[in-house]
């Protein structure tokens, strides 16, 4: 089973020599039964293509969108999630936790 | 994140090297622990570091205990478990190990043991233990377990194994054979170290086949890296 490491870093290292600039969001804290643990890893071009996950798939459209205004502003910024029971049972998943999500650039 | 910091960590994922990266929620400051030094903008106290040093032992990402928006993410390498003896039970703890998540490395200078086509997908060494034991540098992340039997091979490596950080130790035999163990070591100066050797090796779960055996240490080698020793 590859880590978090071999999954997202060998993209990152393409990306940068390809001259794109990137962004790395974390997952920080979770509350009740979160789809994914702390330290999970997204990281994202300015083209908006993303490698990892930080949910089971609910919120990566919403962090996607927030990591290309942090690669824009430059600064960190923390974001904070509810998985509703509604998206929840839509990805399958049956949580209904809350995830903080720390996103930065790459510079 | 520098990119200089995050060169850092993808050469130390390279290098098979266990870090921890600390980050201040606040403004995004960093800090790089390796396993020996810290790099970083990010000025840590004592007892902090302390901690992280802890975190990355268990792997643990999360936020630091005692502390204001600091976020501490470890990148620890996976557990390996050294088998020793190629034998029919290694055959199935060795795949059970590595779907638990282990780096499984088997060692039997037996060649006709340690084939490949007995033991895929794990690493081979087909060198005496105690050379292939220097060979591995066993960490605080390793575990080995002794099965050939033998003490001709399993003594040589328990000798390197009781030199090591290895957090666990393991060795197949009945209580008879491990007190007989016991005293050869004893001969051999380490006696108030053999205390360190799972023995008879494995929980007792009840099962004798070679496959419940695997299962038996395997459990055991899990449940020791996360309660500790005496649990």
């Amino acid at each position: 089973m590859p880590t978090d490491a071999e999954e997202i870093f060998p993209p990152i290292r393409r990306w940068r020599a390809s001259g794109l600039q990137v962004a790395l969001a974390t997952v920080v804290q979770t509350w009740g039964s979160s789809p994914r643990p702390e330290g999970s890893h997204l990281a994202v071009n300015e083209r908006g293509e993303f490698v990892g996950s930080v949910s089971g798939g609910c919120i990566e459209g919403a962090v996607v969108t927030e990591a290309l205004e942090v690669l824009a502003e430059g600064k960190p910024r923390s974001l904070e999630f509810g998985v509703s029971d509604e998206q929840a049972w839509e990805v399958g998943l049956a949580c209904g936790g809350r995830v903080r999500v720390f996103v930065e650039r790459l510079e | 994140m520098k990119w200089a910091t995050w060169e850092r960590l993808d050469a130390a994922a390279a290098a098979g090297i266990s870090a921890a990266l600390v980050t201040r929620l606040a403004d995004g400051a960093q800090s790089l622990f390796d396993g020996e030094r810290w790099q970083g903008a990010l000025d840590l106290a004592g007892e902090q570091r302390a901690a992280v040093r802890r975190m990355l032992a268990a792997d643990k990402s999360g936020m630091l205990a005692g502390a204001e928006g600091l976020f501490v993410r470890c990148y620890a390498r996976a557990p390996r478990l050294v088998v020793v003896g190629a034998a029919h039970i290694s055959q199935f703890l060795a795949p059970m190990a590595t779907l638990a998540g282990f780096e499984v490395i088997v060692i039997d200078p037996r060649r006709a043991f340690a084939s490949a086509e007995r033991f895929r997908g794990v690493t081979l060494i087909d060198a005496w233990p105690d050379e292939a034991l220097e060979q591995v540098r066993l960490d605080a992340t390793s575990a080995v377990v002794t099965l050939t039997h033998d003490p001709k091979l399993d003594d040589p490596a328990l000798i390197a194994a009781l030199a090591s950080p290895a957090f666990y130790i393991g060795a197949l035999g009945s209580s008879r054979t491990h007190a007989k163990r016991i005293a050869r070591l004893t001969e051999a100066g380490l006696g108030d170290k053999a205390g360190r050797i799972h023995a008879p090796v494995g929980l007792d779960l009840g099962g004798r086949a070679p496959r419940e055996i695997a299962v038996s240490i395997l459990a055991q080698v899990i449940q020791v890296r996360y309660r500790g020793e005496g649990s």
